[in-house]
């Protein structure tokens, strides 16, 4: 099965000499499309960082990173157009949801869709389709401002998944939810991960809501280790080892 | 999808209160320009009004206006005779100050021959000057009502006819009378000074042996002619040329003759350039105010929107989505200011106390500038835009 992301030998060093801060060591990790995987660790273990480099938001100081078989880092050297691979290719799920204010629901999710040449119209159809598959279409014309977390965290699913994405990351994403609206979260990341065959990386400290997940990575001072889960095969997919 | 239309219309109350505040310095430009066309128009109004093609002064001046001028009122009947001149008259031109309500008003008083070249150019309300003493037609500006008389020195006039749009090159309405009652209010002297000047010309006379016998009395009126006007004004035929023509009055009659296009320069550049200047410099400081304030304005809105810029980073947004976020704000900050000044002017210019003419090209002007200095402006807040760092819409 093709590896979605594959990430090999990531290390990223925040500055130099005596403030020198080793925030990924050798971090390697794979993600197959349809799997969803839990990145777990203490405060400050580098999470967020190995979320950042992956997207090449905050690119790492070496290492070899593929997305759908396509090398976009290796060396030191950025070989793709970051915003272009974002916007294409990924959906990427904020702890604070971070939802354009200035936009409705609808146009919020239908933003990364027009970023890719996608008509106005078609877009906001699009959109509007999604939002009423995830029971949110009577809040599409509303600003995110008046929407409760929960709701706001799944408009912000929608758009991270709206451009059938290759892979998810989402960043805590159920850190400002109670654990009932988290778990509602979790539930819908995994069932769209399944369903567009994306590869989803989860972000979190909570080990309650990694329940049904397909492994957890586990970084502790900038070193990844995996642990496979004992799971039955679900959806269709066969169980890790 | 505009993002910059989305946000002005999620935060329109505060961007229509900044575009009015905005506007309202425009307008403080807007109305500099029309003060300054205003100047100029008053400058010139007084020198269009006659409609005369040659202003024929003392000799060695720039007169009436821009100095002062002599020359004898007959000296029309020699011009007249002067090849290509179709009419020719006598007029004087005086400052007049008189109190009136209880106000001091301030009168460009033109005295002409009735008949002649010089008089109001029409009868808005009332009716002209039909007797040859003692009566005057104001400019509907000065807030004079018909049948108002005044007393200027020994004579008083009535006012019998209001006319429009002549005024002094210092905005002062004009007021117009006939020569006759012009040259006693500027040239005839009181009595006291007449005393004074036979007294003093009987002393002279004493002391010349030759003229010892002569009566001061019997010269005095002979020495004192109140038979003069400021300036001859000429009416040449459609088919002289008018340079030719000046020269050959002043050939014949040694007086200075100005055109009236260089009345109008002499004007335009030597009587108002010092206030052109000034108007020019606070036009220059008002517009740099506007474009410091336009860039506080726009980097203060892109700072608000730090976290948004940063998210629309990472979900893939092209810089140049994020440049026409803060370039189209500014513009069209900058192009409502100008609405907003362009109404607030066209609503409030009649009330100034000077005449405010508001040209296109003056407007089309102070709008490329807006725009220009939107451009310019957006610059800090792109700058901003662009050195945000996506990472900081991610926690951790």
């Amino acid at each position: 099965m093709m590896q979605q992301v594959s990430a090999q030998n990531l290390t990223k060093i925040f500055g130099e000499g005596d403030t020198e801060v080793i925030a990924l060591k050798d971090a390697s990790l794979d993600v197959e499309a349809g799997e969803v995987v839990a990145l777990m660790g203490p405060s400050g273990s580098g999470k967020t960082t190995l979320l950042r480099a992956i997207s090449l938001i905050d690119p790492p100081t070496s290492g070899k990173i593929e997305i759908a078989g396509e090398t976009i880092f290796e060396g030191k050297k950025v070989l793709i157009d970051d915003r272009l691979l974002r916007r294409q290719r990924m959906g990427i799920i904020f702890q604070s949801y971070n939802l354009i204010p200035f936009l409705t629901v609808v146009e919020n999710v239908a933003l990364v869709l027009t970023l890719n040449g996608v008509s106005n119209r078609e877009s906001l159809k699009r959109a509007r389709a999604l939002l009423e598959r995830l029971d949110l279409g009577h809040r599409a014309d509303i600003y995110p401002a008046t929407l409760s977390g929960g709701e706001q965290q799944r408009v912000a699913v929608a758009r991270a998944v709206v451009n059938d994405p290759v892979v998810i990351l989402a960043d805590e994403p159920t850190a400002a939810l109670d654990s009932e609206r988290g778990k509602a979260v979790m539930d819908l990341l995994r069932q769209l991960g399944h369903e567009k065959r994306a590869a989803v990386i989860v972000v979190t400290h909570d080990e309650r809501m990694v329940k049904g997940f397909d492994r957890i990575y586990h970084l502790n001072d900038g070193i990844l280790t995996v642990e496979h889960l004992n799971s039955k095969e679900k959806n269709g997919h066969p169980a890790m080892e | 999808m505009n993002l910059a239309l989305h946000d002005v219309e999620y935060r329109l109350g505060r961007f229509i209160l900044t575009a009015v505040g905005l506007g309202l310095l425009l307008t403080t430009v807007m109305a500099m320009n029309g003060i300054y066309a205003g100047m100029v128009e008053d400058a010139l109004s007084i020198v269009r009004a006659p409609k005369v093609d040659l202003w024929v002064v003392q000799k060695d001046t720039n007169g009436p206006f821009a100095e002062s001028s002599r020359v004898p009122e007959d000296l029309y009947r020699n011009i007249l005779t002067v090849s290509g001149v179709s009419e020719a008259s006598p007029v004087a031109y005086q400052l007049l100050q008189i109190e009136h309500q209880e106000k001091i008003l301030r009168l460009q008083v033109i005295g002409y021959r009735l008949g002649g070249l010089g008089g109001p150019p029409a009868i808005a309300a009332g009716r002209p000057i039909l007797k040859n003493r003692y009566e005057m037609v104001v400019d509907r500006k000065a807030g004079v009502s018909l049948g108002t008389q005044f007393k200027f020195g020994r004579i008083t006039l009535e006012v019998v006819g209001l006319t429009e749009g002549v005024v002094s090159n210092s905005g002062d309405s004009a007021a117009f009378i006939t020569l006759e009652d012009a040259q006693e209010l500027q040239f005839l002297k009181s009595n006291e000074a007449i005393r004074n000047d036979r007294a003093r010309l009987q002393s002279d006379l004493s002391q010349n042996p030759q003229l010892s016998g002569v009566s001061a009395d019997n010269l005095s009126s002979l020495l004192q002619s109140s038979h003069i006007a400021n300036v001859i004004l000429v009416r040449l035929e459609p088919w002289a040329n008018a340079e030719e023509v000046a020269k050959n009055i002043a050939r014949w009659t040694h007086y200075n003759v100005l055109t009236t296009q260089q009345q109008e320069d002499f004007l335009a550049k030597n009587v108002i350039e010092r206030a052109r200047q000034q108007i020019l410099l606070f036009r220059i400081i008002l517009l740099v105010v506007a474009a410091v304030i336009i860039a506080l304005i726009i980097y203060t809105m892109t700072l608000e929107k730090t976290r948004d810029i940063a998210t629309l980073k990472i979900i893939g947004a092209p810089n140049s989505k994020i440049v026409g976020l803060i370039l189209q704000q500014s513009l069209i900050l900058g192009f409502l200011g100008f609405v907003f000044g362009t109404i607030i002017i066209s609503l409030t210019y009649e009330y100034f106390p000077r005449r405010l003419v508001l040209l296109v090209s003056d407007q089309i002007m102070v709008f490329g500038i807006v725009i220009g200095i939107c451009i310019a402006a957006s610059g800090i807040g792109i700058h901003k835009a662009l050195s945000i760092d996506a990472t900081t819409a991610m926690a951790g």
